[in-house]
């Protein structure tokens, strides 16, 4: 692989940007491999990543149905943070978004990671409260969040209306290392990295079954072809319960319908990430000076990467009261992706009855600021056969427990 | 916006005026039962991506529950069905199969 540098761009420009090389390599599956990451979005190609770089493990295949970042990883609204409430949930989205600092660097990939700044929004007194705990949480697990009053909200985020009448900004938690990346280049960054560690990036390729002996995985089954492996990990978000229906177990996890949009392009107008839990919106500008929109998920079962557009609607008039200067602004695209609920809100990284066959699963609307720290931990959990210790208490195993991870509050909007 | 209807109130109610209540047909457990099935009944659910059968509410109308089939993938609505059925009746069967050839029927 050649690395991109300042020196690369130089010589590109002076030949036409004739010899640079494709991110990676488009393969043909082989007959086997030791493992399997079934799911070509961030958190199956981090998987990958960590499992070569942290491991030395390279005999591995991403095989993916459509193509490198075209799910979720490619869907979502791009907002990174860690300010959750539980220890556990703490542990793994603060590794990750302390990963996020240095991505660019251990990719060599330009990820746009921009740390402007996370702020939730309080606007009931009930939230006020939640906040608070979150933030006194957030100190004793040393994530680096604190609560801000109405004034000083106003000053980070000029355009926002805190008088409401309907819903006053009560205060808000401010998480100034939170921000934004580029998803599609964690995606493609992660994807070119892997390629050159020699794994194999099989797209347009989808499991249609599993193989197994004696409750032990032996490959899956795919449009190209039957594959062995002795181990595989199933990372496949809102399709999750529709691969362990093939391997024959069912998943506490529901998938719904989960929309984002983004305005018309305008200059500048504000400069961090404004989450409005109560009102079910979120909203932070891009580069290219589109404002990014997250909304509610939609309140049934499905997989129509669409949703009902009463939820934008619903959304975006929350929003108009609380940002009055966007009231004028044109919707340019609106999508949906599916996303894979747990009963707490939080995901599952988890062996699974079938031996050999791991899960990683369950991170509902918030799962593209945990991509290092998912597949870091999801690598070292399938190398070593057992979960370590930022993944041991996400097994599946916690529900049957009663140790639930509750982030039903503390964890993103659409909740 | 999906379009469901209410066999209580007899008529077609808009997606605004229901609340989903999730799978239906759940066998619902009591103290005496196992932990494994308990954990069955609380958390694990079908989540199919086809044709699922779950429970409505009409929220804003009548406040009855009821049962519908859906297509979880294109959202088409095959019909409604009293929520004191235990199992889809054969008729929403029927419809089901007109218009999907390879659909298997209803799994408990």
């Amino acid at each position: 692989m050649k690395r991109y540098s300042l020196s690369s761009i130089f010589t590109e420009a002076f030949r036409d940007n004739l010899g640079w090389e494709k991110a990676w390599k488009k393969r043909q599956p082989k007959k086997e491999y030791q493992i399997i990451i079934v799911g070509g979005g961030g958190h199956g190609l981090a998987t990958a990543y960590y499992l070569a770089k942290n491991f030395n493990v390279t005999d591995i295949a991403v095989i993916e149905k459509g193509w490198i970042g075209g799910g979720n990883t490619g869907r979502n609204t791009t907002i990174i943070r860690s300010n959750y409430l539980q220890e556990s949930s703490i542990g793994i989205y603060e590794k990750s978004r302390s990963l996020y600092e240095t991505l660019s660097q251990d990719l060599n990939y330009n990820i746009m990671f921009s740390p402007r700044g996370v702020l939730m929004l309080c606007q009931t007194e009930h939230e006020l409260r939640a906040m608070k705990r979150t933030s006194h949480a957030n100190r004793i697990n040393g994530v680096d969040t604190k609560m801000i009053a109405p004034e000083e909200v106003k000053e980070l985020v000029p355009i926002i209306n805190i008088n409401g009448p309907r819903f006053p900004v009560l205060g808000a938690l401010w998480q100034p290392r939170g921000g934004t990346a580029r998803h599609d280049a964690v995606a493609w960054g992660y994807a070119r990295k892997c390629s050159d560690f020699g794994i194999d990036i099989i797209e347009q390729c989808e499991v249609i079954g599993v193989k197994k002996k004696r409750e032990k995985i032996v490959g899956v089954e795919t449009t190209k072809g039957n594959i062995k492996a002795k181990k595989v990990c199933f990372v496949a978000a809102g399709h999750s319960s529709v691969l362990a229906d093939l391997a024959g177990f069912r998943l506490p996890i529901e998938s719904v319908a989960l929309q984002a949009l983004v305005s018309e392009p305008i200059k500048p107008i504000i400069d961090c990430v404004v989450m409005a839990n109560t009102v079910h919106g979120y909203l932070s500008q891009s580069d290219k000076g589109e404002l990014v929109i997250g909304g509610g998920a939609d309140g049934y079962n499905n997989y129509s990467q669409r949703g009902s557009f009463l939820h934008i609607e619903e959304t975006v008039r929350a929003l108009v009261e609380t940002f009055p200067v966007i009231s004028r602004l044109r919707q340019l695209r609106q999508w949906g992706g599916i996303v894979d609920m747990t009963g707490d809100r939080s995901p599952i990284i988890s062996k699974t009855p079938v031996d050999g066959l791991y899960i990683n699963c369950g991170w509902g609307t918030g799962g593209f600021k945990a991509i290092p720290g998912s597949g870091w931990a999801t690598a070292e959990m399938i190398y070593n056969e057992q979960p370590g210790k930022l993944a041991s208490p996400f097994s599946i195993n916690r529900f049957s427990e009663g140790r639930l991870i509750d982030e039903s509050a503390a964890a993103a909007v659409a909740h | 916006m999906l379009n469901i209807f209410c066999p209580i109130c007899q008529r077609d109610c808009d997606e605004t005026e229901l609340s989903c209540g999730g799978q239906a047909h759940l066998i619902r457990r009591d103290h005496a039962s196992s932990d494994k099935d308990f954990y069955e009944y609380l958390y694990e659910r079908k989540n199919d991506k086809g044709i699922i059968f779950e429970r409505w509410r009409h929220v804003y109308g009548c406040g009855k529950w009821f049962h519908t089939a859906r297509c979880t993938l294109t959202n088409q609505v095959f019909g409604s069905y009293s929520a004191k059925e235990v199992q889809p009746p054969k008729s929403i069967l029927a419809t089901i199969r007109r218009s999907r050839v390879d659909f298997k029927g209803w799994v408990k």
